[in-house]
Protein backbone atom coordinates (compact mmCIF):
# COMPACT_ATOMS: atom_id res chain seq x y z
CA UNK A 1 0.00 0.00 0.00
CA UNK A 2 2.44 2.42 0.76
CA UNK A 3 4.34 2.33 -2.42
CA UNK A 4 1.33 2.84 -4.54
CA UNK A 5 0.53 6.05 -2.36
CA UNK A 6 4.59 6.75 -3.74
CA UNK A 7 3.13 6.88 -6.95
CA UNK A 8 0.12 9.47 -6.02
CA UNK A 9 2.34 11.08 -4.19
CA UNK A 10 5.02 12.33 -6.60
CA UNK A 11 1.68 12.49 -9.23
CA UNK A 12 -0.05 14.70 -6.92
CA UNK A 13 3.43 16.91 -6.60
CA UNK A 14 4.36 17.18 -9.87
CA UNK A 15 0.87 18.55 -10.45
CA UNK A 16 0.99 20.81 -8.15
CA UNK A 17 4.42 22.23 -9.11
CA UNK A 18 3.25 22.16 -12.50
CA UNK A 19 0.70 24.55 -11.69
CA UNK A 20 2.97 27.36 -10.96
CA UNK A 21 2.64 28.32 -14.63
CA UNK A 22 -1.01 29.36 -14.25
CA UNK A 23 -0.48 30.74 -11.16
CA UNK A 24 2.73 33.45 -12.47
CA UNK A 25 -0.51 34.25 -15.09
CA UNK A 26 -2.71 35.04 -12.89
CA UNK A 27 -0.66 36.86 -10.11
CA UNK A 28 0.62 38.75 -12.69
CA UNK A 29 -3.10 39.59 -14.44
CA UNK A 30 -4.22 40.15 -10.97
CA UNK A 31 -1.81 42.35 -9.29
CA UNK A 32 -1.64 44.51 -12.29
CA UNK A 33 -5.19 44.69 -12.61
CA UNK A 34 -5.39 45.93 -8.71
CA UNK A 35 -2.41 48.02 -8.67
CA UNK A 36 -3.91 49.96 -11.75
CA UNK A 37 -7.51 49.96 -10.43
CA UNK A 38 -7.25 53.79 -9.00
CA UNK A 39 -5.59 55.10 -12.14
CA UNK A 40 -8.37 53.30 -14.56
CA UNK A 41 -11.23 54.66 -12.03
CA UNK A 42 -9.95 58.21 -11.71
CA UNK A 43 -8.94 58.53 -15.71
CA UNK A 44 -11.53 56.03 -17.09
CA UNK A 45 -11.11 55.17 -20.65
CA UNK A 46 -8.89 58.91 -21.20
CA UNK A 47 -6.66 56.69 -19.50
CA UNK A 48 -5.67 55.13 -22.43
CA UNK A 49 -6.75 57.63 -24.81
CA UNK A 50 -5.45 61.11 -23.13
CA UNK A 51 -1.90 62.20 -23.91
CA UNK A 52 -1.07 64.10 -20.83
CA UNK A 53 1.48 63.15 -18.56
CA UNK A 54 1.55 64.87 -15.49
CA UNK A 55 2.64 63.46 -11.99
CA UNK A 56 2.78 66.62 -10.44
CA UNK A 57 1.09 66.36 -6.79
CA UNK A 58 -2.76 67.17 -7.27
CA UNK A 59 -2.61 68.21 -10.89
CA UNK A 60 -1.99 64.68 -11.71
CA UNK A 61 -3.46 63.36 -14.89
CA UNK A 62 -2.22 60.41 -16.79
CA UNK A 63 -3.36 59.18 -20.51
CA UNK A 64 -1.36 56.19 -22.28
CA UNK A 65 -1.99 57.01 -25.78
CA UNK A 66 1.59 58.21 -26.80
CA UNK A 67 2.77 55.61 -25.66
CA UNK A 68 1.35 53.32 -26.87
CA UNK A 69 1.55 54.74 -30.43
CA UNK A 70 5.04 54.67 -29.65
CA UNK A 71 5.19 51.15 -28.89
CA UNK A 72 3.39 50.39 -32.25
CA UNK A 73 5.93 53.10 -34.27
CA UNK A 74 9.47 51.58 -32.82
CA UNK A 75 7.92 47.68 -33.42
CA UNK A 76 6.58 48.92 -36.97
CA UNK A 77 10.25 49.91 -37.59
CA UNK A 78 11.85 46.92 -36.55
CA UNK A 79 9.71 44.38 -38.68
CA UNK A 80 9.77 46.83 -41.53
CA UNK A 81 13.72 46.08 -41.76
CA UNK A 82 13.80 43.49 -39.18
CA UNK A 83 11.74 40.81 -41.35
CA UNK A 84 13.38 41.26 -44.94
CA UNK A 85 16.57 40.88 -43.31
CA UNK A 86 15.70 37.91 -41.67
CA UNK A 87 13.89 36.46 -43.93
CA UNK A 88 16.88 36.91 -46.37
CA UNK A 89 19.11 35.13 -43.51
CA UNK A 90 16.55 32.23 -43.39
CA UNK A 91 16.54 31.82 -47.44
CA UNK A 92 20.55 31.87 -47.29
CA UNK A 93 20.80 29.54 -44.52
CA UNK A 94 18.31 26.79 -46.25
CA UNK A 95 18.78 27.40 -49.66
CA UNK A 96 21.88 28.50 -50.63
CA UNK A 97 24.60 28.62 -48.30
CA UNK A 98 27.04 25.25 -48.17
CA UNK A 99 26.15 23.19 -44.00
CA UNK A 100 29.82 24.33 -43.70
CA UNK A 101 28.80 27.79 -44.21
CA UNK A 102 24.98 27.45 -42.90
CA UNK A 103 26.13 25.58 -39.63
CA UNK A 104 28.56 28.71 -38.26
CA UNK A 105 26.35 31.41 -39.54
CA UNK A 106 23.02 29.48 -37.48
CA UNK A 107 25.31 30.05 -34.28
CA UNK A 108 25.77 33.45 -34.84
CA UNK A 109 23.13 34.80 -35.68
CA UNK A 110 21.19 32.85 -32.18
CA UNK A 111 24.45 34.79 -30.54
CA UNK A 112 22.75 38.16 -31.33
CA UNK A 113 19.27 36.29 -28.84
CA UNK A 114 21.97 35.90 -26.14
CA UNK A 115 23.33 39.07 -25.67
CA UNK A 116 22.19 41.27 -23.04
CA UNK A 117 19.59 43.67 -23.43
CA UNK A 118 21.37 46.65 -21.43
CA UNK A 119 24.49 45.70 -23.72
CA UNK A 120 22.62 46.51 -26.53
CA UNK A 121 21.59 49.75 -25.41
CA UNK A 122 25.10 50.67 -23.95
CA UNK A 123 26.48 49.95 -27.47
CA UNK A 124 23.62 51.56 -29.22
CA UNK A 125 24.02 54.24 -27.08
CA UNK A 126 27.72 55.28 -27.54
CA UNK A 127 28.29 53.50 -31.04
CA UNK A 128 25.11 52.89 -33.01
CA UNK A 129 23.94 56.22 -32.64
CA UNK A 130 27.37 58.21 -33.75
CA UNK A 131 26.63 55.47 -36.89
CA UNK A 132 23.06 56.57 -37.36
CA UNK A 133 23.14 60.68 -36.90
CA UNK A 134 26.56 61.06 -39.68
CA UNK A 135 24.78 58.05 -42.09
CA UNK A 136 21.67 57.92 -41.68
CA UNK A 137 19.67 60.76 -40.26
CA UNK A 138 21.67 63.63 -41.58
CA UNK A 139 21.65 63.05 -45.14
CA UNK A 140 17.61 61.82 -44.96
CA UNK A 141 17.41 64.93 -43.11
CA UNK A 142 19.21 67.02 -45.64
CA UNK A 143 17.29 65.76 -48.96
CA UNK A 144 14.07 64.65 -47.13
CA UNK A 145 13.80 67.34 -44.33
CA UNK A 146 10.55 68.99 -45.76
CA UNK A 147 8.65 65.23 -45.63
CA UNK A 148 6.64 65.47 -41.81
CA UNK A 149 7.95 62.22 -40.95
CA UNK A 150 11.65 63.34 -40.91
CA UNK A 151 11.00 67.14 -39.48
CA UNK A 152 12.88 67.83 -36.57
CA UNK A 153 17.13 67.93 -36.00
CA UNK A 154 18.18 64.01 -36.13
CA UNK A 155 20.05 63.45 -32.52
CA UNK A 156 20.05 60.41 -32.73
CA UNK A 157 18.01 59.54 -29.33
CA UNK A 158 14.73 58.85 -31.18
CA UNK A 159 11.72 56.86 -32.89
CA UNK A 160 14.01 55.56 -35.64
CA UNK A 161 17.24 54.78 -33.50
CA UNK A 162 15.12 52.74 -31.45
CA UNK A 163 13.58 50.90 -34.24
CA UNK A 164 16.41 49.86 -35.47
CA UNK A 165 18.39 48.31 -32.81
CA UNK A 166 14.84 46.64 -32.49
CA UNK A 167 15.52 45.43 -35.84
CA UNK A 168 18.39 43.88 -34.72
CA UNK A 169 17.07 42.53 -31.90
CA UNK A 170 14.06 40.54 -33.26
CA UNK A 171 16.27 39.06 -36.39
CA UNK A 172 17.55 35.68 -34.01
CA UNK A 173 13.76 35.04 -33.61
CA UNK A 174 12.27 35.88 -36.92
CA UNK A 175 15.32 34.33 -38.54
CA UNK A 176 15.42 30.98 -36.75
CA UNK A 177 11.96 30.36 -37.06
CA UNK A 178 11.55 31.19 -40.09
CA UNK A 179 14.65 28.98 -40.93
CA UNK A 180 12.93 26.14 -39.55
CA UNK A 181 9.52 26.50 -41.74
CA UNK A 182 11.28 27.02 -44.76
CA UNK A 183 12.99 23.77 -43.88
CA UNK A 184 10.36 21.84 -43.20
CA UNK A 185 8.73 22.19 -47.45
CA UNK A 186 8.61 19.22 -49.26
CA UNK A 187 11.39 18.78 -51.44
CA UNK A 188 8.84 17.59 -53.63
CA UNK A 189 7.55 20.98 -54.33
CA UNK A 190 11.23 22.28 -55.19
CA UNK A 191 11.51 19.76 -57.68
CA UNK A 192 8.48 19.88 -59.17
CA UNK A 193 8.93 24.02 -59.69
CA UNK A 194 12.76 23.23 -60.96
CA UNK A 195 10.79 20.50 -63.30
CA UNK A 196 8.96 23.27 -65.17
CA UNK A 197 12.35 25.24 -65.55
CA UNK A 198 12.01 28.08 -62.87
CA UNK A 199 15.20 29.43 -61.41
CA UNK A 200 16.41 29.08 -57.92
CA UNK A 201 15.38 32.36 -57.01
CA UNK A 202 11.88 31.83 -58.50
CA UNK A 203 11.44 28.16 -56.70
CA UNK A 204 12.10 30.17 -53.76
CA UNK A 205 9.81 33.02 -54.28
CA UNK A 206 6.79 31.74 -56.34
CA UNK A 207 6.49 28.18 -54.23
CA UNK A 208 9.05 27.84 -51.04
CA UNK A 209 7.46 31.46 -49.68
CA UNK A 210 4.00 30.64 -50.75
CA UNK A 211 4.37 27.11 -49.12
CA UNK A 212 5.35 28.48 -45.98
CA UNK A 213 3.95 31.72 -45.70
CA UNK A 214 1.28 31.00 -42.53
CA UNK A 215 4.75 29.89 -40.57
CA UNK A 216 6.96 32.91 -41.94
CA UNK A 217 3.73 34.76 -40.68
CA UNK A 218 4.15 33.40 -37.13
CA UNK A 219 7.21 34.18 -37.11
CA UNK A 220 7.11 37.88 -37.78
CA UNK A 221 4.41 37.75 -34.70
CA UNK A 222 6.78 36.47 -32.35
CA UNK A 223 9.32 38.83 -33.52
CA UNK A 224 6.63 41.81 -33.01
CA UNK A 225 5.79 40.23 -29.23
CA UNK A 226 9.27 40.47 -28.28
CA UNK A 227 9.73 43.87 -30.06
CA UNK A 228 6.84 45.39 -28.02
CA UNK A 229 8.07 44.10 -25.10
CA UNK A 230 11.83 44.89 -25.22
CA UNK A 231 12.99 47.15 -22.40
CA UNK A 232 16.31 48.19 -21.80
CA UNK A 233 17.75 49.46 -25.09
CA UNK A 234 14.87 51.10 -26.45
CA UNK A 235 14.62 52.86 -23.25
CA UNK A 236 18.28 54.42 -23.46
CA UNK A 237 17.94 55.28 -27.55
CA UNK A 238 14.80 56.46 -27.58
CA UNK A 239 15.08 59.71 -25.93
CA UNK A 240 13.06 59.55 -22.65
CA UNK A 241 10.18 61.98 -23.81
CA UNK A 242 7.10 62.23 -21.94
CA UNK A 243 3.28 64.21 -22.42
CA UNK A 244 2.17 65.80 -25.84
CA UNK A 245 5.94 66.15 -27.08
CA UNK A 246 5.79 61.90 -26.77
CA UNK A 247 3.83 61.64 -29.91
CA UNK A 248 5.66 59.85 -32.38
CA UNK A 249 4.70 62.16 -35.28
CA UNK A 250 8.72 62.00 -36.69
CA UNK A 251 10.85 59.57 -36.88
CA UNK A 252 13.55 61.87 -35.55
CA UNK A 253 11.55 62.73 -32.50
CA UNK A 254 12.56 61.62 -28.88
CA UNK A 255 9.67 59.22 -28.07
CA UNK A 256 8.63 56.66 -25.50
CA UNK A 257 7.07 53.16 -25.57
CA UNK A 258 5.32 51.49 -22.60
CA UNK A 259 7.99 49.27 -21.40
CA UNK A 260 10.74 52.23 -21.79
CA UNK A 261 8.00 54.87 -19.75
CA UNK A 262 8.03 51.91 -16.95
CA UNK A 263 11.88 51.05 -16.84
CA UNK A 264 12.48 55.26 -16.94
CA UNK A 265 9.92 56.43 -14.40
CA UNK A 266 8.94 54.08 -12.27
CA UNK A 267 11.40 55.23 -9.50
CA UNK A 268 10.29 58.41 -9.68
CA UNK A 269 6.76 57.78 -8.47
CA UNK A 270 6.05 59.61 -5.51
CA UNK A 271 2.09 59.64 -4.91
CA UNK A 272 0.39 56.33 -5.27
CA UNK A 273 -1.67 57.40 -8.39
CA UNK A 274 1.05 57.83 -10.20
CA UNK A 275 2.22 54.61 -9.05
CA UNK A 276 -0.55 53.09 -9.93
CA UNK A 277 -0.51 54.66 -13.99
CA UNK A 278 2.82 52.98 -14.12
CA UNK A 279 1.29 49.89 -13.05
CA UNK A 280 -1.41 50.53 -15.31
CA UNK A 281 0.90 50.87 -18.64
CA UNK A 282 2.45 47.75 -16.86
CA UNK A 283 -1.43 46.05 -17.34
CA UNK A 284 -1.40 47.72 -21.18
CA UNK A 285 1.79 46.28 -22.32
CA UNK A 286 0.34 42.29 -20.90
CA UNK A 287 -2.74 42.83 -22.76
CA UNK A 288 -1.03 43.43 -25.71
CA UNK A 289 1.62 40.86 -25.21
CA UNK A 290 -1.05 38.42 -24.29
CA UNK A 291 -2.90 39.47 -27.79
CA UNK A 292 -0.03 38.88 -29.96
CA UNK A 293 1.42 35.87 -28.28
CA UNK A 294 -1.52 33.81 -28.31
CA UNK A 295 -2.11 34.93 -32.22
CA UNK A 296 0.96 33.84 -32.74
CA UNK A 297 1.03 31.12 -30.70
CA UNK A 298 -2.33 29.94 -32.87
CA UNK A 299 -0.99 30.33 -35.57
CA UNK A 300 1.88 28.35 -34.76
CA UNK A 301 -0.05 24.82 -33.86
CA UNK A 302 -2.17 25.19 -37.10
CA UNK A 303 1.24 25.40 -38.97
CA UNK A 304 2.47 22.64 -37.39
CA UNK A 305 -0.69 20.27 -37.54
CA UNK A 306 -1.47 21.56 -41.13
CA UNK A 307 2.06 20.99 -42.90
CA UNK A 308 3.44 18.17 -40.19
CA UNK A 309 2.18 15.66 -41.64
CA UNK A 310 3.45 16.81 -45.36
CA UNK A 311 6.61 17.69 -44.18
CA UNK A 312 7.44 13.23 -43.48
CA UNK A 313 5.68 12.63 -46.98
CA UNK B 1 19.30 39.95 -73.11
CA UNK B 2 17.00 37.49 -73.26
CA UNK B 3 14.77 36.48 -71.17
CA UNK B 4 16.36 33.62 -69.72
CA UNK B 5 19.03 35.38 -69.43
CA UNK B 6 17.17 38.20 -67.36
CA UNK B 7 16.01 35.32 -64.91
CA UNK B 8 19.32 33.93 -64.42
CA UNK B 9 20.70 37.46 -63.82
CA UNK B 10 17.71 38.57 -61.46
CA UNK B 11 18.27 35.16 -59.76
CA UNK B 12 22.05 35.60 -59.14
CA UNK B 13 21.23 39.44 -57.69
CA UNK B 14 18.96 37.84 -54.98
CA UNK B 15 21.46 35.40 -54.00
CA UNK B 16 23.92 38.80 -53.55
CA UNK B 17 20.86 40.19 -51.47
CA UNK B 18 20.27 37.68 -49.08
CA UNK B 19 24.24 37.32 -48.56
CA UNK B 20 24.36 40.52 -47.45
CA UNK B 21 21.14 40.52 -45.26
CA UNK B 22 23.53 37.69 -43.37
CA UNK B 23 26.69 40.37 -43.16
CA UNK B 24 24.66 42.83 -42.00
CA UNK B 25 23.31 40.87 -39.26
CA UNK B 26 26.51 40.05 -38.21
CA UNK B 27 27.68 43.04 -38.49
CA UNK B 28 26.21 44.49 -34.98
CA UNK B 29 27.17 41.13 -33.04
CA UNK B 30 31.05 41.79 -34.37
CA UNK B 31 31.04 45.68 -33.68
CA UNK B 32 29.41 44.86 -29.88
CA UNK B 33 32.38 42.69 -29.35
CA UNK B 34 34.49 44.34 -30.65
CA UNK B 35 33.30 47.52 -28.73
CA UNK B 36 32.99 45.78 -25.08
CA UNK B 37 36.76 44.02 -25.29
CA UNK B 38 38.45 47.49 -26.53
CA UNK B 39 36.68 49.76 -24.21
CA UNK B 40 35.84 46.94 -21.55
CA UNK B 41 39.39 45.90 -21.23
CA UNK B 42 41.64 49.02 -19.59
CA UNK B 43 39.08 49.01 -16.60
CA UNK B 44 40.01 45.54 -15.39
CA UNK B 45 42.44 45.26 -12.39
CA UNK B 46 42.46 43.55 -9.05
CA UNK B 47 40.57 46.87 -7.38
CA UNK B 48 38.00 46.86 -9.96
CA UNK B 49 36.56 42.92 -9.18
CA UNK B 50 37.54 43.22 -5.35
CA UNK B 51 36.09 46.76 -4.49
CA UNK B 52 32.46 48.51 -4.04
CA UNK B 53 31.53 51.66 -5.99
CA UNK B 54 32.87 54.13 -3.16
CA UNK B 55 36.48 52.37 -3.93
CA UNK B 56 36.13 52.71 -7.55
CA UNK B 57 35.24 48.61 -8.10
CA UNK B 58 32.24 46.51 -9.50
CA UNK B 59 32.80 44.14 -7.17
CA UNK B 60 29.59 44.46 -5.28
CA UNK B 61 27.55 43.95 -8.70
CA UNK B 62 29.47 40.81 -9.39
CA UNK B 63 28.58 39.42 -6.05
CA UNK B 64 24.59 40.83 -6.30
CA UNK B 65 24.86 38.93 -9.88
CA UNK B 66 25.75 35.67 -7.99
CA UNK B 67 23.64 35.94 -5.20
CA UNK B 68 20.65 36.75 -7.08
CA UNK B 69 21.27 34.14 -10.04
CA UNK B 70 22.32 31.36 -7.28
CA UNK B 71 19.04 32.17 -5.17
CA UNK B 72 16.52 32.03 -8.45
CA UNK B 73 18.62 29.09 -9.35
CA UNK B 74 17.51 27.33 -6.07
CA UNK B 75 13.72 28.34 -6.57
CA UNK B 76 13.86 27.98 -10.73
CA UNK B 77 15.56 24.38 -11.09
CA UNK B 78 13.47 22.09 -9.16
CA UNK B 79 10.04 23.95 -9.65
CA UNK B 80 10.62 24.14 -13.53
CA UNK B 81 12.25 20.52 -13.26
CA UNK B 82 9.26 19.08 -11.59
CA UNK B 83 6.61 21.15 -13.96
CA UNK B 84 8.47 20.02 -17.17
CA UNK B 85 8.46 16.22 -15.68
CA UNK B 86 4.63 16.49 -15.10
CA UNK B 87 4.45 17.73 -18.49
CA UNK B 88 6.27 15.04 -20.59
CA UNK B 89 5.22 11.51 -18.23
CA UNK B 90 1.80 12.99 -16.69
CA UNK B 91 1.28 15.41 -19.61
CA UNK B 92 -1.72 13.76 -21.72
CA UNK B 93 -4.86 15.60 -20.80
CA UNK B 94 -6.14 19.13 -21.36
CA UNK B 95 -5.13 20.65 -18.45
CA UNK B 96 -1.49 19.92 -19.21
CA UNK B 97 -2.39 21.11 -22.78
CA UNK B 98 -3.56 24.33 -21.39
CA UNK B 99 -0.41 24.17 -18.83
CA UNK B 100 2.02 23.81 -21.74
CA UNK B 101 0.13 26.81 -23.41
CA UNK B 102 0.55 29.14 -20.66
CA UNK B 103 3.95 28.20 -20.33
CA UNK B 104 4.92 28.56 -23.61
CA UNK B 105 3.26 32.62 -23.39
CA UNK B 106 5.01 33.10 -20.58
CA UNK B 107 8.77 32.18 -21.96
CA UNK B 108 7.31 34.93 -24.48
CA UNK B 109 6.75 37.51 -21.77
CA UNK B 110 8.11 40.58 -21.61
CA UNK B 111 10.50 40.99 -18.77
CA UNK B 112 9.66 44.64 -17.54
CA UNK B 113 5.94 42.96 -16.94
CA UNK B 114 7.47 40.55 -14.57
CA UNK B 115 9.61 43.09 -12.12
CA UNK B 116 6.35 45.27 -11.78
CA UNK B 117 4.44 42.33 -10.76
CA UNK B 118 6.82 41.19 -7.89
CA UNK B 119 7.19 44.65 -6.92
CA UNK B 120 3.21 45.50 -6.98
CA UNK B 121 3.06 42.11 -5.26
CA UNK B 122 5.47 42.61 -2.46
CA UNK B 123 3.96 46.01 -2.44
CA UNK B 124 0.65 45.02 -1.84
CA UNK B 125 1.50 41.69 0.70
CA UNK B 126 3.82 44.17 2.71
CA UNK B 127 1.78 47.55 2.19
CA UNK B 128 5.34 49.40 2.32
CA UNK B 129 8.18 50.00 -0.24
CA UNK B 130 10.54 48.96 2.44
CA UNK B 131 10.82 45.42 1.45
CA UNK B 132 9.63 46.08 -2.50
CA UNK B 133 13.45 47.18 -2.89
CA UNK B 134 14.71 44.31 -1.86
CA UNK B 135 17.20 41.36 -2.88
CA UNK B 136 13.53 39.46 -2.40
CA UNK B 137 11.44 40.80 -4.61
CA UNK B 138 14.16 40.38 -7.45
CA UNK B 139 14.30 36.60 -6.69
CA UNK B 140 10.42 36.17 -7.18
CA UNK B 141 10.93 38.45 -9.97
CA UNK B 142 13.93 36.33 -12.19
CA UNK B 143 12.32 33.23 -10.90
CA UNK B 144 8.97 34.20 -13.07
CA UNK B 145 11.36 34.16 -15.77
CA UNK B 146 13.54 31.37 -15.14
CA UNK B 147 10.83 28.78 -14.19
CA UNK B 148 8.95 28.70 -17.52
CA UNK B 149 12.13 27.99 -19.53
CA UNK B 150 12.86 25.46 -17.62
CA UNK B 151 10.17 23.61 -17.94
CA UNK B 152 10.14 24.15 -21.81
CA UNK B 153 13.21 22.58 -22.13
CA UNK B 154 13.24 20.03 -19.09
CA UNK B 155 9.76 18.52 -20.88
CA UNK B 156 12.01 18.57 -24.57
CA UNK B 157 14.75 16.94 -23.58
CA UNK B 158 12.73 14.07 -21.74
CA UNK B 159 10.37 13.34 -24.40
CA UNK B 160 13.63 12.08 -25.88
CA UNK B 161 14.48 9.05 -23.71
CA UNK B 162 13.04 6.31 -25.15
CA UNK B 163 9.78 4.46 -23.95
CA UNK B 164 11.51 0.96 -23.57
CA UNK B 165 13.46 2.40 -20.89
CA UNK B 166 10.75 3.37 -18.92
CA UNK B 167 8.91 -0.21 -19.65
CA UNK B 168 12.80 -2.09 -19.13
CA UNK B 169 12.57 -0.18 -15.10
CA UNK B 170 9.36 -1.13 -14.79
CA UNK B 171 9.35 -4.21 -15.58
CA UNK B 172 11.94 -4.69 -12.95
CA UNK B 173 9.58 -4.45 -10.84
CA UNK B 174 10.16 -0.41 -9.83
CA UNK B 175 7.62 2.47 -9.12
CA UNK B 176 6.62 5.10 -11.58
CA UNK B 177 8.31 8.01 -9.44
CA UNK B 178 11.82 5.92 -9.14
CA UNK B 179 11.51 5.32 -12.95
CA UNK B 180 11.58 9.03 -13.23
CA UNK B 181 13.68 9.81 -10.94
CA UNK B 182 16.33 6.98 -11.41
CA UNK B 183 15.95 6.07 -15.10
CA UNK B 184 14.42 8.88 -17.11
CA UNK B 185 16.14 11.91 -15.58
CA UNK B 186 20.02 10.70 -15.73
CA UNK B 187 18.89 9.48 -19.22
CA UNK B 188 17.85 13.10 -20.11
CA UNK B 189 20.97 14.94 -17.96
CA UNK B 190 22.41 16.13 -21.05
CA UNK B 191 19.42 18.17 -22.48
CA UNK B 192 18.66 19.36 -18.77
CA UNK B 193 21.92 20.88 -18.04
CA UNK B 194 21.79 22.68 -21.33
CA UNK B 195 18.33 24.48 -20.23
CA UNK B 196 19.11 25.16 -17.03
CA UNK B 197 22.48 26.52 -18.24
CA UNK B 198 20.81 28.96 -21.06
CA UNK B 199 18.43 29.68 -18.63
CA UNK B 200 20.97 30.75 -16.36
CA UNK B 201 22.45 33.13 -19.11
CA UNK B 202 19.36 34.76 -20.02
CA UNK B 203 18.15 35.73 -16.23
CA UNK B 204 22.16 37.04 -15.40
CA UNK B 205 21.39 39.41 -18.74
CA UNK B 206 17.96 40.47 -17.28
CA UNK B 207 17.90 43.96 -16.82
CA UNK B 208 14.63 45.72 -16.76
CA UNK B 209 12.70 43.17 -13.96
CA UNK B 210 15.96 44.74 -11.69
CA UNK B 211 15.19 48.09 -12.12
CA UNK B 212 12.12 47.82 -9.73
CA UNK B 213 13.03 45.30 -7.32
CA UNK B 214 16.64 44.95 -6.23
CA UNK B 215 17.03 48.24 -7.64
CA UNK B 216 20.55 48.13 -7.72
CA UNK B 217 23.35 49.50 -4.92
CA UNK B 218 26.54 51.58 -4.14
CA UNK B 219 27.78 48.53 -1.57
CA UNK B 220 28.26 44.81 -1.19
CA UNK B 221 25.27 42.81 0.41
CA UNK B 222 23.91 44.24 2.74
CA UNK B 223 21.18 41.80 3.44
CA UNK B 224 17.74 39.93 1.84
CA UNK B 225 15.73 43.15 2.65
CA UNK B 226 17.47 45.51 1.26
CA UNK B 227 18.42 46.96 -2.38
CA UNK B 228 21.37 44.88 -4.19
CA UNK B 229 23.54 46.16 -6.85
CA UNK B 230 23.97 43.46 -10.09
CA UNK B 231 26.05 44.16 -12.99
CA UNK B 232 23.04 44.69 -15.80
CA UNK B 233 21.89 47.64 -13.36
CA UNK B 234 25.83 48.81 -12.89
CA UNK B 235 25.80 49.22 -16.99
CA UNK B 236 22.60 50.93 -17.50
CA UNK B 237 23.07 53.19 -14.33
CA UNK B 238 26.76 53.87 -15.34
CA UNK B 239 26.02 54.50 -18.95
CA UNK B 240 23.44 57.34 -18.51
CA UNK B 241 26.21 59.50 -16.39
CA UNK B 242 27.49 61.99 -17.56
CA UNK B 243 31.08 61.95 -15.85
CA UNK B 244 33.47 59.50 -18.66
CA UNK B 245 34.94 57.69 -15.91
CA UNK B 246 32.10 56.15 -14.90
CA UNK B 247 30.93 55.18 -18.81
CA UNK B 248 34.22 53.58 -18.82
CA UNK B 249 33.17 51.09 -15.73
CA UNK B 250 29.68 50.51 -17.54
CA UNK B 251 32.15 49.36 -20.02
CA UNK B 252 34.18 47.20 -18.01
CA UNK B 253 31.12 45.71 -16.28
CA UNK B 254 29.16 44.88 -19.88
CA UNK B 255 32.97 42.85 -20.59
CA UNK B 256 32.19 40.79 -17.79
CA UNK B 257 28.70 40.16 -18.14
CA UNK B 258 29.45 39.44 -21.49
CA UNK B 259 31.54 36.83 -20.56
CA UNK B 260 29.51 34.71 -18.43
CA UNK B 261 26.90 34.88 -20.75
CA UNK B 262 28.64 34.36 -23.78
CA UNK B 263 30.54 31.25 -22.20
CA UNK B 264 27.42 29.70 -20.81
CA UNK B 265 26.00 29.98 -24.63
CA UNK B 266 28.81 28.74 -26.39
CA UNK B 267 30.38 26.04 -24.03
CA UNK B 268 26.26 24.78 -23.89
CA UNK B 269 26.14 24.50 -28.02
CA UNK B 270 29.56 23.03 -28.18
CA UNK B 271 28.71 20.50 -25.85
CA UNK B 272 25.00 19.55 -27.68
CA UNK B 273 26.69 19.49 -30.90
CA UNK B 274 29.20 17.06 -29.98
CA UNK B 275 26.69 14.62 -28.83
Amino acid sequence: MMKVTGDKLFKILAIVIATSALAILIITGYTLSAGSMPALQKFGLNFFFGQQWNPVESREIFGLLPYILGTLATSGIALLIGVPLSLGIAIFLVEMAPRSLSVPISYIVELLAAVPSVIYGLWGLFVFRGFMVKYIETPISAYFGWFPLFSGAPGGLDILTAGCILAIMIIPTVASISKEVISAVPNSIREGAYSIGATKWEVIRRWVISYGRSGIFGAVILGLGRAVGETMAVSMLIGNATSFSAMPTSLFNPGQTLASLIANGILDATSSLTYSAYIGAGLTLLFMSLIINVGAHMVMTRVFKDKGGAIEQ
Amino acid sequence: MSNYSFRKFKNSIFFVLCAICVVIAVIPLVSILFEVVIRGAPQLSLNFFTTDASKGGIGHAIQGTLIIVGLTSLIGVPVGVLSGIYLSEFGHNRYAQSLRTINNILTQFPSIIVGITAYALIFSIIGSSKWAFSTITGVIALSFIMIPLITRTTEESIKLVPNTLREASLALGTHNWRTTLSVVLPTAKNGLVTGILLAVARIAGETAPLIMTIQGSRYFFRGMDKQMAALPLEIWKNSLQPSQELISKGWGAALILIIIVLTLNIAVRLASRRK
